[in-house]
């Protein structure tokens, strides 16, 4: 029955994984950018929780309705000026820039907040569960984040199969010179796809400080969770990073069940083997 | 086509076939200039305190990866930034020869070529996946190393292990030993890097950076080149962690394997100057100078190091190097070549290298030259 539990947590952090991961892959599938301080950026909008809510007394819930909003404008902004900026040069460049934002902003987290875990306190809420039977029983948070995680990435599918403006963001991913032959200015759609990659990023930031212990330099694992999610899902298939991440997180709490230090190199090992096996992920579609 | 009907014009006033030089051209010149340099170096154990000797055995391991990134990414096109995954699997192989009773320092080239051998199975993993997946599914890689080491309670587990067989050694020998073994390691390391940038393969690794697509289309063996690459990267990076146990004394998992190796090796190269192999010389010196300077206020070097880095990747991507050697013309390291003089001869050959002229006298693109060897 340990062995069920392991499996039921590992969906209930697949999901979690998922949440991360799509906004990594909306910045490489629209703009061709690997954003390496993507894990990082979680941890900010975690931290910022932490400074936000005492000095202001806002419940939980309203640090997300205000936090997101604003990591979203900031996406715009940072897209339109730093990324374009090393994007014009070239995509090796952006994978420099944004490993140099990594590096700093994880120094600069340990130097304002300290290398001591903490995570966000949102009372009652996070320790209330109910349980299924003996062992397995299912915290109503965890369960809250699955689902916000399946609202997201259904909301991100509609939106860009739906709406004008996914439509816009699909053709300039396709052929950026011929979307701007047709007059879409391909580098506000861009900012938009950024704004939206950070909304997620501080969505599942917020969300990862809640459920663990977070610091500084938490953003790199953060990081790697959400790339082994994307991979071993199929790069460029938004359900398979779902299922991906399921994968993760399962076979992460069967890690942990054999020896708790087992838990992250279980989750390596797997995206290891699915990278041998079937390098196009589970459900992939085209070669990375 | 344009440029090809402009060409003729424009090149008309000098007559005679293109010739194509080695740049520079002072080759005896800077070798015996490089002769002193070592020798000069050899010495300092003599001339200098210990305590400057141990400073510069850190800068000679820092320079040696940052001489190996720069292969990868300046001249292969290759974005790592697992290295660290062979820098602490070089100090971990250094442990267990010496656990096993092995001399710590001759295991130090024993460490480096596992490191290679290690990195010839993972190339084949991390070669399915391209540019910005690769970088972090490096990082995976070197994430995974980390973990099985410090799993293993014969090495010390998380909290590391001391080196034996150091012990023996007077404190003034061991000082000597590590400085001649660090500097033997990084002039090799930059006489490797000298030497496959002047062969048939640095050619094939200009062109498969300068644009993949046209060097597969030339015949170029992209992935086989890269591999070689790869591997020549693992074995600096993991002779560069040798050093570090040697030097350290001890390993430790999440120091020798600590991503501010990567970050250490990649901002020097960036702000030194991708693409050439002094860059990386004159980056490892400037960070040295601020990290003295600014040890005292904890991690701030380093943010201001990134920062730098990020300003210069994106402005002067060819790093400050770059700039020297654009208004100067100076290099120490000569591996480019040059085009020089040549009105254009009727055979396809010289109009290919036309097609994307090089500045007059300027170092010709990897892609040219490449053109230019197959067919001669």
């Amino acid at each position: 029955m340990e062995w069920v539990n392991a499996i039921v947590q590992g969906i209930l952090t697949g999901g979690f994984y998922a949440l991360f991961a799509c906004g990594l892959s909306l910045m490489f599938g629209v703009m061709g950018i690997i954003n390496l301080a993507h894990g990082d950026l979680a941890i900010i909008a975690a931290y910022v929780a932490i400074a936000l809510i005492p000095t202001t007394h806002l419940p939980m819930v309203w640090a997300f309705v205000v936090i997101v909003p604003i990591f979203a404008v900031g996406g715009y902004v940072i897209q339109r000026t730093l990324l374009q900026a090393s994007l014009d040069r070239s995509p090796f460049t952006t994978l420099l820039v944004t490993f140099g934002l990594s590096v700093i902003i994880e120094n600069v987290l340990l130097e304002v907040f300290t290398a001591n875990g903490q995570s966000i306190t949102i009372g009652t809420l996070i320790t209330k569960s109910f349980a299924v039977n003996s062992t397995i029983t299912i915290s109503y948070f965890s369960l809250t984040v699955l689902g916000v995680a399946i609202v997201v990435l259904g909301g991100i599918q509609l939106f860009l199969s739906r709406t004008s403006t996914g439509r816009l963001i699909r053709a300039v991913a396709d052929d950026r010179e011929a979307a701007q032959l047709v007059g879409a200015n391909y580098r506000h759609v861009f900012g938009i796809a950024a704004a939206i990659a950070f909304a997620t990023v501080a969505l599942a930031g917020l969300s990862y400080g809640t459920l663990t212990e977070f610091v500084p330099t938490s953003g790199v694992t953060t990081l790697l969770f959400a790339f082994e999610s994307v991979v071993i899902g199929g790069i460029g298939n938004v359900w398979g990073t779902l299922v991906g991440g399921v994968v993760l997180g399962v076979s992460q709490q069967i890690g942990a069940q054999i020896n708790p230090a087992y838990q992250i190199l279980a989750g390596n090992l797997v995206f290891l083997a699915v990278l041998a096996i079937r390098p196009r992920g589970l459900f992939g579609m085209r070669t990375a | 086509m344009t440029t090809l009907a402009r060409a003729p014009t424009a090149t008309a006033t000098v007559s005679g076939p293109w010739r194509v030089r080695r740049a520079g051209g002072s080759g005896p010149v800077m070798g015996a200039a490089a002769l002193v340099a070592v020798v000069l170096l050899a010495m300092m154990p003599v001339l200098v305190s210990e305590a400057d000797t141990t400073l510069l055995v850190n800068f000679f391991v820092l320079l040696t990866m940052a001489v190996m990134w720069n292969l990868l990414a300046g001249y292969a096109g290759m974005v790592s930034i697992g290295q660290q995954a062979f820098v602490g699997l070089g100090g971990y192989g250094v442990l267990v020869l010496a656990l096993n009773g092995f001399n710590p320092v001759a295991a130090i080239p024993v460490a480096a070529v596992i490191c290679a051998v290690i990195a010839l199975p993972v190339s084949v993993l991390l070669f399915r996946l391209g540019g910005g997946y690769f970088a972090i599914a490096t990082w995976v890689v070197a994430d995974t190393a980390q973990l099985v080491i410090s799993s293993i309670t014969s090495l010390g587990g998380g909290t590391g292990h001391p080196v034996p067989g150091l012990s023996s050694m007077s404190p003034h020998t061991f000082a000597e030993t590590t400085y001649w073994a660090a500097l033997a390691v990084v002039v090799i390391s930059l006489g490797l890097a000298y030497g496959l940038l002047r062969s048939p393969l640095g050619l094939l690794m200009a062109a498969v950076r300068d644009d993949e697509v046209s060097a597969r289309s030339a015949g170029a063996r992209v992935k086989a080149t890269r591999r070689i690459v790869y591997v020549v990267a693992a074995l600096g990076c993991g002779a560069a962690g040798a050093i570090l146990a040697v030097s350290q004394l001890q390993v430790q998992p999440s120091s020798i394997f600590g991503i501010q190796w990567a970050a250490e090796m990649i901002f020097v190269s960036m702000i030194g100057g991708m693409g050439t192999l002094e860059g990386p010389i004159l980056g490892t010196i400037i960070f040295f100078v601020l990290q003295q300077n600014l040890a005292q206020q904890g991690a701030w070097y380093l943010i201001i190091f990134g920062g730098v880095a990020v300003v210069v990747a994106i402005w002067t991507p060819r790093g400050l190097w770059g700039a020297v050697r654009q208004r100067t013309g100076i290099e120490l390291f000569p591996v480019g070549y040059r085009l020089q003089g040549g009105a254009p001869r009727s055979e396809p050959g010289a109009q290919l290298l036309e097609g994307e002229p090089p500045p007059p006298n300027g170092p010709a693109t990897g892609l040219g030259m490449l053109w230019h060897r197959l067919r001669s």
